[in-house]
């Protein structure tokens, strides 16, 4: 039965019908729904783990326990698994183990573009590059058959348009493979230089078993062209501009293994065409490949290293006719994301503002507080960096920052890499502030649970990590909690804080509005007599507020009554929402 | 035959997830190879947002270039007008006529362009504008908005009624259907 499925549920269902037992993931776009949909699946043990290094390394357990596993990440998650995974390379796995690791080329929702195809490279392990749903999902069990043949964790690589598109997929029955055997095995499992030495020559010689089988495999496939004057190499998402721009005119060679790359294979295809053109988005990895082997060629020369590509650029760059539409001559004003009307970060973000504090800030919703007219945030750099870099701060500037510099930082985020920065603080004695703005909830990816919640990914009762015991064991003193609603005590706290004379933790504690069980106030109303037009209200950024004719207008149809606009009104213009008392 | 090509616009939260479940069930039932192209994270957060729909004997790419649309269906009046360069020459815009300020108009850095639908026309655009928040709440809930919208869209398309009657009853819940069912006959008819 044909069914129309998204890219990463469709790995999900490979998954599935591959009899894959475990899975544990962190969340990040544009790869959270595999493990969302996988979890559908009752079959199937999903978790979410604090975060990516955690992840690949239950998977690992579990596969070396003999059953096959999985865990997803988006691109710069791999960086957090590294570590695990350039030795997973060595030890190879008992059960089959998959890695899904999702690009995002034009970084709709990340903070950088990198490649992961170069960690494919980097630690030795093959590499699946799907470029539709149909092949996310015969994709996800294939490499499940190369983990097991051929001894090595495989990473399963999607990309936004991929991810996060659906296309036509044929489904299959689920196939439950035999728990495999667990047997000691020190040589093998067991990393130390001893052991480890000896297992490097084995990563090799698969290598080279892998790349022998990538020669003939259907997944690498050359399509037939008519004319041979330009032939394409290409891959995942880049192959359908092609396809659409080029037809059947060009041959193509399509890899659907990013690494290792067959040789011989691309060395026939080269010599059948006049010029050989790579088309690959993001780093020029089959270029560089091709150019190892001396083949000349049009590639990074052309296409851009940056962003996402399209049937139109594609079309530019191979001579082919080029769309274009219709404008109008006014300028049309960006839509930026904003902070929802209602979002409890809001309002500590208007206090860090209005106190001139400088920020480091850290990733997710939360990393908006850095948009006009909030503008609260100095640095945005990877996952936990606000804390480990608020210490390293204070300690190049001493007490002239401490008194007015803060790391602000998510609850999962916290739980993913924040509890090492705190302990690094508390060790080394620096005298900083650090805020975690626990919405009780992953807000940025879509609402996945986390160690604090209490709840697991199904919703069921999970255990439960209580920030405030948890950052006064890890030598904080002062930690206090704050209503991000309430912005008087926001103001006290971060004055407070900021001027003790020993590092503090500030928790501003509000679930997120969006969450379905948070009950939202009825609206505010502006009353039009009152206003005086000053625009204070409109320093909080609320989408909810504009002015109209001169005068503060509230938009009911998004305003939740959280009434922080209400606390900056110095003429009560506001009326109903919350009730006091 | 050719790939067609539908851009579902507006702002992040307004709805366009069902209307291209709804199209994507509707071409899927109609034997088309199909491919709906979505944003999810960052850009959902009350920003501007695309989904892409194409359907045809085989399509490759999944998503629609400068040119390509045949038809853009907007939530949002300015929203059409930020991809209004994807429409073909021939092509067709349906828009609701509601207006939300983007954060720049709301902080007083830019202005909201007026008279959006008749600028359009006159770049040369086919623009079918209408109230669908009015034809939505009539119908009975504002979140109706998208059903209004494909209601609009169906007007425009060789197909029998019954058809996308089938899709909306198979991807709206049971106790929404009614009230849907009324939110695509207003906008079909308006």
């Amino acid at each position: 039965m044909k069914q129309l499925m998204l890219g990463n549920a469709a790995v999900a269902r490979g998954l599935y019908e591959a009899g894959c037992s475990v899975i544990s993931s962190y969340p990040g776009t544009p790869s959270t729904e595999i493990t969302e949909e996988a979890v559908k699946f009752p079959e199937i043990y999903c978790e979410w783990a604090p975060n990516e290094k955690v992840a690949m390394e239950a998977a690992f357990g579990a596969c070396l326990a003999g059953k096959r596993a999985f865990c997803a990440m988006k691109h710069v998650g791999l960086n957090v698994a590294a570590d695990p995974l350039f030795t997973m390379g060595y030890t190879g796995v008992n059960a089959g183990l998959v890695i899904g690791v999702a690009d995002d080329p034009g970084m709709h929702s990340s903070q950088n573009e990198q490649d992961s195809r170069h960690y494919a490279r980097a630690a030795k392990v093959p590499m699946l590059e799907p470029s539709d749903s149909a092949e996310a999902l015969e994709f996800a069990k294939l490499a499940y058959e190369l983990s097991e043949e051929f001894d090595t964790p495989v990473l399963l690589k999607m990309c936004t348009r991929v991810a996060h598109s659906q296309s036509l997929v044929e489904l299959s029955e689920r196939t439950e493979p035999a728990v495999k055997p667990y047997e000691k095995n020190i040589g093998k499992y067991v990393m130390m230089p001893g052991n480890a030495i000896r297992r490097h020559p084995f990563v090799e010689e698969r290598t080279r078993k892998l790349q022998a089988w990538a020669e003939t495999a259907p997944v690498n496939r050359v399509e037939p062209g008519t004319d041979h004057k330009i032939g394409v190499i290409t891959s995942s998402t880049s192959y359908q501009y092609v396809k659409e721009v080029c037809g059947d005119t060009y041959p193509v060679l399509k890899l659907g293994m990013a690494w290792p790359l067959p040789e011989k294979l691309i060395r026939d295809f080269a010599a059948s065409v006049t010029l050989l053109t790579v088309v690959e988005e993001l780093d020029p990895i089959i270029e560089n490949y091709c150019r190892s082997l001396g083949l000349a060629l049009v590639g990074k020369d052309v296409f851009p290293l940056e962003g996402e590509f399209s049937q139109n650029l594609v079309a530019e760059k191979l001579g082919f006719p080029v769309h274009t539409g219709k404008v109008i001559d006014d300028p049309i004003p960006p839509r930026p994301p904003v902070m929802c009307a209602g979002c409890p970060h809001r309002g500590l973000f208007y206090i860090l503002n209005k106190n001139k504090i400088t920020v480091l800030g850290d990733i997710g919703c939360y990393t908006l507080g850095a948009v006009a007219p909030l503008a609260a945030m100095d640095m945005t750099l990877c996952m936990g960096a606000s804390i480990s870099a608020v210490h390293g701060f204070n300690k190049a500037r001493g007490a002239e920052s401490e008194s007015k510099t803060v790391a602000v930082i998510g609850d999962s985020t916290f739980m993913h890499s924040g509890m090492t920065g705190l302990a690094n603080i508390a060790y080394n004695q620096s005298n900083s502030t650090v805020i975690i703005l626990d919405n009780s909830i992953t807000g940025m990816t879509g609402h996945q649970q986390n160690p604090t919640t209490g709840y697991s990914i199904k919703g069921d009762p999970a255990g439960k990590i209580d920030l405030e015991p948890l950052c006064r064991s890890l030598g904080f003193n002062r930690v206090r909690v704050v209503d991000p609603y309430d912005l008087k005590a926001c103001d006290t706290a971060v004055k407070e804080e900021l001027a003790a004379p020993e590092p503090s933790v500030i928790i501003s504690r509000r679930p997120c509005v969006l969450l379905k069980h948070v009950k939202t106030e009825p609206p505010l109303a502006v009353d039009p007599a009152k206003c005086v037009g000053c625009r204070s209200c409109m320093r909080i950024g609320c989408p909810a507020i504009a002015i109209k004719g001169g005068k503060a207008h509230v938009d009911a149809t998004l305003c939740v009554g959280c009434g922080v606009c209400e606390q900056l009104c110095g003429v009560k213009a506001f009326q109903g929402g919350k009730k006091e008392g | 035959m050719e790939t067609k090509n539908i851009m579902i616009v507006g702002v992040g939260g307004q709805g366009s997830l069902l209307a291209s479940k709804l199209l994507g069930h509707l071409l899927m039932e109609q034997g088309f190879d199909v491919k709906v192209s979505e944003v999810h994270g960052m850009s959902q957060r009350g920003g501007s947002v695309v989904t892409y729909v194409r359907y045809g004997d085989k399509v490759n790419s999944p998503v629609i270039d400068k040119g390509e649309a045949d038809y853009i269906v907007s939530f949002e009046l300015l929203e059409a007008a930020r991809w209004l360069s994807y429409l073909r020459p021939d092509g067709q815009i349906v828009t609701s006529t509601q207006q939300i300020d983007p954060m720049p108009v709301i902080t007083g850095a830019a202005g909201y362009p007026e008279n959006l639908v008749e600028k359009m026309r006159s770049a040369g655009a086919k623009v079918d504008a209408l109230d669908c928040l009015k034809l939505a709440e009539e119908a009975g809930s504002a979140k109706a908005v998208n059903i209004v919208l494909m209601g609009r869209l169906s007007h425009y398309f060789d197909l029998p009624d019954e058809a996308w009657q089938e899709s909306l009853k198979a991807i709206v819940p049971p106790k929404f259907l009614e009230l849907n069912k009324k939110a695509f006959a207003l906008g079909k008819n308006a």
